[in-house]
């Protein structure tokens, strides 16, 4: 038998249907009836109240991608709405899940500019996979049942429930029914056979051929079925940033990272080989460069569960429309045993120069009296970090050389902004991860520009005692910036140079145990008193100003036209 | 080589759900891309339960393509369809406010509406308003014939069209969506 609850009440017992034990969240006035009910229900739900909405919307980002299920964000009206907008957009960008609930004005008063009113839906349509008014009580439980099936299937995304007050407080008679099917979306395409027996006739062909795996392979749990690909017929892989951990750092077969700032053989030899596939990717421009000069001597084919990135950025010879690791278990026996020794070796001779000429430099410097670099700090942290640390990164040379350096034993063990490219994303994903995975070390990498745009959740941290490890690599100077600035812009410094406050002092006034390493001779056993530390702890480390994140493929260019230092490029001889 | 230019007018043919701010999503997909929509017109379709749009914008194939699939992408889009003219069957309504007096005084004026296939809709003292049912080129062509008697008011509706098709594709999609409703 149906019962009479207020829509509010209705939400939380909807949450608690879809298997919600933790939501992330601000109250304000035009939600005040929720978080009245999550008074209610606080044995079932427990709300984590951030210091800033944006905070709580990167937390659940954090959270969702930590722990292979939704983020749910609860926020009011007008501000704390519009204060989203960052994260709703990031996740879009990176196809993170999550249910974003949020305040509004009485329906009554819709369209009057009414206190803490919005265009809630009008703004967030364009940076959300789905957005929904809902001005009525009895539908709180349909919509919210909608919009868990579609945050998290097909292509996961975040999307928006916009509620209003009085859908807040009136009466329903509450009956909940997951949500399984929409005809007008169909997020589970039916695999086409003569799609797959194409490619595999193209991988058997092949005499080059390399997988360039993305967070699809995450998303969609294809590790093993991509290892067994991969093993299957010698084929060397490359990752995006964000697919960096779909298979361990070490197996013979993972040739590292592409793109901008990756590693020399997979972006040379995207150029080289005879056959691309593509799984779980989306061809960005960060990872491409010029696109017409892109892969010029591959066929390429493309496997995906978004249609519409097919043909998007690059034209490609074939592609599955469907999930990652359904795709390839499909290809799996159709694929012949193969060999490809001279090819998957080339990828060694270039590692071996980029080893030499920049991983020696950036990762392995001995000078104990000189301060740290980058790279050097994440394989240090790596290293110590225990078994199947998570890498949590902010946005600039913190994310791109503690990416590079740092090494991953297990899936879902990098969480980054990557397509939005969001500073300040770090700190409060570092949060949200940890709590989606509280038995893993989670090792947050971020720079002293970074950290300021939400170091205010370091109170978050203070007040669930969250267990983040924080490495503030800081040189006093926006890197990113400041690198392309001397590459490019003259080594004119504009606004980049930052006078910051002592960040050991600011986590002490949080109760966060906090300390500096100088010099390389502090960093090992800093790291160790870090790591064997129960509970939260910063170290802000001092690194030289000057740090560049090589090798670098300058926007726009060939992918294999690569910098290995200022004025120096790799010429593959 | 892919056809980049921005000459041909396509007709996209958009089955969607009937909730509030379809539009929007549907009209943010072209202001990203930097497209100008000509027409639109929205309706039911044969399925009382199924809305339709119809919106015609100039561009290159290459484009209405990615456009197309971004426009499926929306969740409460069912199905979205391009086309050009040689595949539809279409009209577009144009309404001309024009002086009764100087209509009038035209001795040819009957001959002019006949010609056109226009009719006239409302004639009063001060004004006539006439109707005419075509193609934009027929639609203009009777207003520059029209120009000289003064035309105080002048609109035309958006594309309406139907396909040439003997199938009918939505149909077919929708009663293969309900299939699978079955099997869940």
């Amino acid at each position: 038998m149906n019962e009479t609850i207020t829509g509010a009440e209705a939400l939380m017992r909807g949450l608690v249907a879809e298997g919600v034990d933790r939501v992330f969240g601000y109250p304000g006035g035009f939600i005040i009836p929720v978080y009245d009910q999550l008074y209610h229900y606080a044995d079932k739900i427990t709300h984590v109240l951030t210091r800033h909405e944006q905070g709580a919307i990167h937390a659940a980002q954090g959270y969702a991608r930590a722990s292979h299920r939704p983020g749910v964000v609860i926020v009011t009206s007008g501000p704390g709405a519009t204060n989203l907008i960052t994260g709703l957009s990031d996740a879009m960008m990176d196809s993170t899940p999550l249910v974003v609930i949020t305040g509004q004005a009485p329906s009554s008063m819709l369209g009057t500019d009414a206190f803490q009113e919005t265009d809630v839906i009008g703004i967030t349509q364009p940076i959300t996979k789905w957005s929904c008014q809902v001005r009525d009580a009895d539908n709180v439980a349909p919509v919210l049942a909608r919009a868990f099936h579609i945050a998290t299937t097909g292509r996961p995304g975040p999307v928006v429930i916009d509620l209003t007050k009085d859908a807040q407080t009136g009466l329903t008679d509450f009956a909940y029914e997951k949500c399984r099917f929409i005809r007008s979306y169909s997020p589970v395409p039916d695999i086409n056979r003569a799609h797959v027996k194409r490619v595999a006739d193209m991988i058997n062909a092949s005499r080059r051929p390399m997988i360039l795996a993305g967070q699809g392979v995450t998303i969609s749990g294809a590790e093993d079925e991509l290892r067994q690909l991969a093993e299957k017929a010698q084929i060397p892989v490359a990752f995006t940033l964000l697919g960096l951990s779909g298979l361990p750092t070490g197996h013979p077969l993972n040739k590292g990272l592409l793109g901008m700032h990756g590693n020399l053989g997979p972006n040379i030899n995207t150029n080289q080989a005879d056959l691309i596939i593509a799984v779980g990717m989306r061809f960005d421009d960060r990872v491409t460069g010029d696109v017409d000069s892109y892969a010029r001597q591959a066929q390429i084919v493309h496997i995906d569960i978004d249609e519409s990135e097919f043909n998007k950025n690059i034209r490609v010879n074939a592609m599955i429309h469907g999930d990652a690791a359904a795709v390839l278990r499909e290809l799996l026996p159709l694929v012949n045993d193969a060999t490809h020794q001279e090819w998957v070796d080339s990828f060694d001779r270039h590692y071996e120069v980029e080893k030499e000429r920049i991983i020696n430099q950036a990762a392995y410097p001995t000078d104990p009296d000189q301060p740290m670099r980058m790279g050097e700090m994440a394989r240090k942290v790596s290293e110590q970090a225990g078994p199947c640390p998570i890498l949590v990164t902010d946005v600039g040379q913190n994310q791109l050389l503690s990416a590079r350096y740092f090494r991953y034993s297990a899936p879902r063990s990098i969480i980054t902004s990557g397509g939005l490219g969001t500073m300040g994303f770090g700190l409060p994903a570092a949060i949200g991860a940890k709590m989606g995975a509280p038995e893993r070390t989670v090792c947050l990498f971020c720079g002293d520009g970074g950290i300021q745009m939400t170091i205010q959740e370091l109170g978050t941290i203070m007040q669930y005692g969250t267990a983040v490890k924080i490495i503030i690599l800081n040189n006093n100077f926006l890197g990113n910036v400041r690198q392309w600035q001397d590459l490019f812009f003259d080594k004119r410094f504009s606004q980049t140079p930052m006078l910051n406050p002592d960040f050991v002092a600011i986590a002490h006034a949080y109760n966060i145990t906090a300390e500096n390493v100088e010099y390389r001779r502090d960093a090992d056993a800093a790291i160790r008193r870090m790591m064997e530390h129960d509970g939260p702890y910063l170290l802000n480390v001092n690194i030289r100003e000057e740090d560049m994140v090589m090798p670098m493929t300058p926007a726009g260019d060939n992918v294999d036209h690569i910098m290995l230092n200022p004025g120096e490029w790799y010429t593959n001889e | 080589m892919t056809d980049t230019s921005t000459n041909t007018l396509y007709t996209i043919v958009i089955y969607s759900e009937h909730h509030v701010g379809l539009l929007n999503q549907l009209s943010i997909i072209f202001t990203r891309r930097c497209l100008n929509i000509e027409s639109i017109s929205a309706s039911l379709s044969s399925r009382p339960d199924v809305h339709k749009i119809t919106i015609t914008c100039r561009s290159n194939s290459e484009m209405m393509d990615k456009v197309i699939k971004q426009i499926e992408k929306r969740i409460d889009v069912i199905k979205a369809f391009l086309y050009t003219d040689d595949d539809l069957v279409y009209q577009e309504v144009a309404l001309y406010k024009v002086s009764t007096d100087k209509l009038m005084a035209e001795r040819n004026h009957e001959d002019i509406i006949r010609r056109h296939g226009a009719r006239i809709l409302q004639l009063t003292p001060e004004y006539t308003v006439l109707e005419k049912t075509g193609h934009s080129h027929e639609t203009l062509s009777l207003f520059e014939e029209l120009k000289p008697y003064g035309i105080k008011q002048f609109t035309r509706s958006g594309r309406v069209a139907i396909t040439k098709s003997p199938v009918e594709h939505v149909d077919l999609f929708l009663r293969s969506r309900e299939a699978q409703r079955e099997n869940i």
